[in-house]
Formats: structure tokens, sequence, C-alpha cells
């Protein structure tokens, strides 16, 4: 069972969108490398025959009356923006110099 | 052991609301003699982000208008609470522990802020909690951790350290916080409080900021079984905004526990869970539960042992199922619309995904790194059926577990954590020993059911105290009240009083 590499860790935080520096992924990689032995325990527990639980109640879906209800107004929505113009979020560039 | 000039802020939150009643003190007495509390002790406890001095003073002045025309809204109008930072609050910040909500301001009140509003309690400000309520110790909190009002040396538990150390230290009567994993009942335990981890689905989620979605539980945080009922009542019931809440009354607490305080359980059948004790349990601890296992059995309860056998793969399965939901959680801190937003040094013109790791490396502490590293793993394709897939069976199994015990019994019990506080920093660079302390409280999250914590007294190796868990079925969460209830009766008329009484009393604690 799994060994977590340094490399793995800098893999998964750049699909995490985490920007880890050299002294973090030293610090976080063994640390992970224990807890990922420790919830191994896991495998073979339960067989194929045990249905997955993914909410601990039995629930069906839940619908509402196609009803307008009241809502945020965009300033109210817009009020924790980092910037925003013309009643809409500014983000940054999303496409690179390439594409 | 506290002189009763302290503006009678030792009372219960239902003896406070006695109090309003017969009109021998008015809410903003009562709220400003908490927020003075607050400025007395709240400097070497921390157990507040953020107090809210004046909103308080308003609603309680609103509060005492309104008793005045015989338009009172609720049994606890006028009687101050404090609120857990993950709770969506209109008008006051909302950090969730994290550098990542710094100053963020929400636009709209949680389903359950908005219900205290209504009912007329003055909200005294929003308390310290692990960064986005991951952890036991409340030491992951971006801001500084909370400190024990027993001993300021140690850790209050967590993630909710903050709402049960300031019920602990008299900073506020009553508190609300949310449980994924234990992050109620755990700090109840160490803090010598009343902690509820309520039904899945009993309490509204709306407003809360998730953690686990399938997990987390907004629940009462107090001094006395009574107390809890009380809040969890008023608090409680259907939301639409929550298609996870349950549609059917969850009542009769408040009864229950009033019943309960005659201190008779006889017919009732308690279960000791076999795998919830053993080696790393403190003896002091499980001295106290078996204590006050036999004060149960001499008020007339039947005590047998019951084997939950699966529950010893709980900690693996919710440290797969907990980081995995976290991961897909935490993805909406993009630094587009609302918190943080880090631009990388030494980049021109720097793209959306680039702010985002920026921002998302500079505004989260590392416990919430680590998560997010883990649940992206374990959601991976190639490990997601070995590891998230594998957990949600053996959740199943848990789940099954809990259904036979309760053929058989009509509550389950066992120590609500393993030890009394640790000191500050001894296992924060040591996340699988932290993960340790939630071993008793995790199944019942996993399977849905209620828990509460209630004191058990101090262990005799430090003097701290110990928390005692009992669990019933899904929606019988008025047998928590009932059972808890009785054991605080018994177990104060064994001390000749509350357990808070023998804290200190942090008067001139502030550094």
């Amino acid at each position: 069972m799994p060994e977590i590499t340094r490399d793995e860790v800098a893999h998964l935080a750049m699909l995490a969108r985490i920007d880890l520096d050299d002294a973090e992924l030293d610090h976080l990689a063994p640390q992970l490398s224990v807890i990922l032995e420790s919830v191994a325990s896991i495998a073979g527990v339960a067989g194929d025959d045990v249905p997955a639980t993914s909410h601990p109640l039995p629930m069906t879906n839940v619908f509402r009356d196609d009803v307008v209800v009241p809502g945020l107004t965009a300033e109210q929505a817009l009020s924790g923006a980092p910037a925003s113009e013309q009643d809409r979020f500014a983000v940054p560039r999303i496409l690179g110099d390439e594409q | 052991m506290s002189a009763p000039s302290t503006g009678g802020i030792r009372r219960t939150a239902a003896e406070m609301a006695a109090a309003l009643a017969d009109g021998s003190t008015t809410s903003v007495e009562l709220t400003q003699a908490h927020l003075d509390r607050i400025a007395e002790v709240d400097g070497a406890v921390h157990a507040f982000l953020h107090v809210d001095p004046e909103g308080a003073l308003a609603a309680a002045a609103r509060s005492d208008e309104r008793r005045a025309e015989g338009a009172t809204a609720s049994a606890l109008d006028g009687v101050p609470i404090a609120v857990k930072d993950v709770l969506a609050t209109e008008g006051l910040p909302t950090t969730c522990g994290s550098r990542i909500l710094e100053g963020w301001i929400p636009p709209y009140d949680a389903t359950v802020v908005a219900r205290i509003k209504a009912a007329g309690l003055p909200i005294l400000g929003k308390t310290n909690m692990d960064e986005f309520a991951m952890g036991s110790s409340t030491e992951h909190s971006a801001y500084g951790p909370t400190h024990n009002p027993w001993d300021l040396d140690r850790i209050p538990g967590g993630s909710g350290g903050g709402s049960a150390a300031a019920v602990a230290a008299f900073e506020a009567p009553l508190a609300l916080g949310t449980d994924t994993g234990g992050s109620i009942r755990q700090p109840g335990a160490v803090t010598g409080t009343v902690g509820v981890k309520p039904t899945y689905g009993a309490v509204s989620r709306y407003g809360l900021v998730a953690l686990a979605n399938s997990l987390d539980q907004v629940g009462p945080v107090t001094r006395t079984v009574l107390d809890a009922a009380l809040l969890q009542e008023l608090v409680g019931g259907h939301d639409p905004r929550d298609s996870t809440s349950v549609d059917q009354p969850v009542g009769g607490l408040v009864e229950a526990a009033r019943r309960g305080a005659d201190g008779d359980m006889s017919g009732v059948r308690v279960g000791v869970i076999t795998e919830l004790a053993g080696d790393g349990w403190q003896p002091g601890v499980m001295a106290r539960f078996r204590e006050s296992l036999d004060l149960l059995v001499d008020a007339g309860a039947e005590v047998v042992e019951v084997s939950c056998p699966h529950f010893v793969h709980a900690l693996a399965a919710y440290y797969l199922i907990l980081p995995a939901e976290a991961s897909s959680n935490l993805a909406k801190f993009d630094a587009m619309r609302y918190g943080l937003r880090v631009l990388p040094e030494g980049i021109d013109s720097p793209s959306a995904e680039e702010v985002m790791r920026a921002t998302r490396d500079a505004g989260f502490g590392d416990e919430v790194k680590r998560r997010i590293i883990l649940g992206t793993y374990a959601l991976s394709s190639g490990y997601y059926d070995a590891y998230y897939g594998q957990a949600g069976k053996v959740r199943t199994l848990i789940a099954r577990d809990f259904d036979a015990a309760f053929e058989d019994v009509d509550v389950l019990a066992s120590p609500t954590a393993p030890t009394t506080a640790f000191r500050l920093g001894e296992k924060l660079d040591d996340p699988l020993a932290m993960y340790l302390n939630d071993l008793a409280t995790i199944p019942a999250n996993l399977a849905g059911v209620p828990g509460i914590s209630v004191p058990s007294g101090l262990a005799d190796e430090d003097q701290l105290p110990a928390g005692f868990q009992i669990l019933a079925p899904a929606l019988a969460d008025e047998r928590c009240y009932r059972v808890g209830a009785a054991l605080e009766t018994l177990l104060e008329k064994k001390w000749g009083g509350p357990i808070l009484d023998r804290a200190p009393g942090l008067e001139g604690a502030a550094r």
C-alpha cells in the first residue's frame, strides 16, 4: 500500500489548484503517506455484496414548485467580490497567450 | 466560587428566561453582563473572533420592548447566544477561521441564524474554530487558538472550541456549533459542557459553510441538557431551503429533558459499545464513564454490552469520505466571486488559474491543504473504488451495526473522547494523533444518528473534565435528552452542584 511520493503530491496540488512550494511539499508528502497508510486498512472490509452509502438517511429527490422567489440583488451578490465592474464579477484573463 | 454580583451570568439559559419572564432582569442587562464578561476574560480565552456589542444590545432592547408589550417571540426571547463562525450571519463577518474569508460579510443569514433572530436571541458574536471545521483542537484557526477555560495552556477541543469555551467561561449561556465528526461533542467533553449533534437533517444546513455535506449537522452548545433541548427545538425543523432537511418533526425534546431530570431510568436499556474502550483510553476518563453507568443502573437502567464490530473501521472511512467531500466543497474558493484574491509574484497579467493557485496557497492553512490533497487523491480515477467506494460500503456496515444494536437497546453509550484536554501544540504537527480524538464521535456522523455529550466528572490524573456520550436511533433525539438529563441530575446530586462550579473563575485572567 501506497507510499505517496513528493511528485504525486505536487501533481495533486496542481489538480486542486494550490501552489505548494518546495518546503510545503517536503512537509506534506510524508504526512500524507502516514495518513494513507492508516486508512488503507479499509481495503477488503466490505465485499461486493455491500451497497455503498453516500447519504445517511434514505431520501428521494426533493422538488419545489417552480415559482419566483426573492433572491440576492446584484449589489448584494457582488458585495464580497474581489473586483467587479458593470454589475459583473471582474476576473483575470482565462486564456493563455498561446490560446 | 464566583460572587453573585456578576450579573447573573452563571445561571442556566432556562433560569435566565425565567428571570426575564418575572421581570427581575432585562435582556439589555443580561446582554451587557455577558459583554462585560467577554471584555474581562476573552483576552485569555479567545473564544470569539468577532464581538458585536452594538448589534447585541440593539436586539436586546427590542426584546425588552416586545416583553413590555406582552408579545415575546419565544421561550428564549432576550437570552443572548454566540454563533460559530461557520454559519452565515448577514452584516457580521463570517470567516470559518480561514484567511481566505477574512473580512467577508455574508449578504444573507443561515436558516438557524434567521430562526434565533426571529426568536429574539441577541447574538453576542462569532466564535473561533478550526479552519473550515477541520480539526479537534481549534489550533488550526488562522486567527490563533482558543484556550480551555479549565487550563489556559490546553486545547478546548475542536472544531467548535470557541463555542464550547464561550459557554464554559460564562461568556455566553448558549451557542450554536456544527458537528461533522464530533466538533460539538468532543469540545463539550473537554470543557465540561453539554453538546448535541442532532439527527442528520433535523436542523437546517442552509447557510452553513459546508465541510462535508453528508456528515455536517448544526446543534446546541450549552451548560445543561434542558438548555440544549430548548435551543434544538428553537432552531430545528424542516427547511425547504435545505433539500436534506427532514420533513417530519423531531420534537418532544424539552419534555424529554424535563422528564429525565427526575432521575428515574426504569425500563431504559443502555448498550455499552465494546469497541469504544480499551488501550489508549485514559484511565480517568474510563473511571468516570463506569461510575456514570453505575449511577444509571442504580436509577433503574439496564446496562448491557453491545458489539459494533465495524466501528473499528469508522475512522478510516471518515478520513476518506470527509476529505473527498471537503476537497470538492472548497473548490468554490476560487478568488473570483468572494473572499481573498492574491496575485502571484513575478507574473505579468496572470491567468485566472494562476491567481486561483496563488490565492489558495496563501488563503488555506496546512490542515486544509492536507485534506484537500487527500480528497483529491481519494477521488482520482484508479483509486476511487479502492478508497471512496470502499469507504461508502463501510459506512453501510456501520449503519447496520447501529440498526442491530438498537434492536436490543434504547441508547448506546461510550466516553465522548478518549482523553481529557491535551496541551496546546502537543499534536499540532501529528495529524493522525489529532484524528484519533474523534474515534468515538465519528460513527454517529457516518450513520446520521443523534448523539449528546454530558460531563461525567474530572479525571483523577489531571482534574480535567471528561464526557459521557449517549447515542440514539435516527429521529429519536428525545432519548439522548432523557438519558442525558437523568445522568446530569444524578451526577450533580453526587457532586453537590454543576461541574463548572469547580472550574477556575478566570476573573482578571485577560493577559
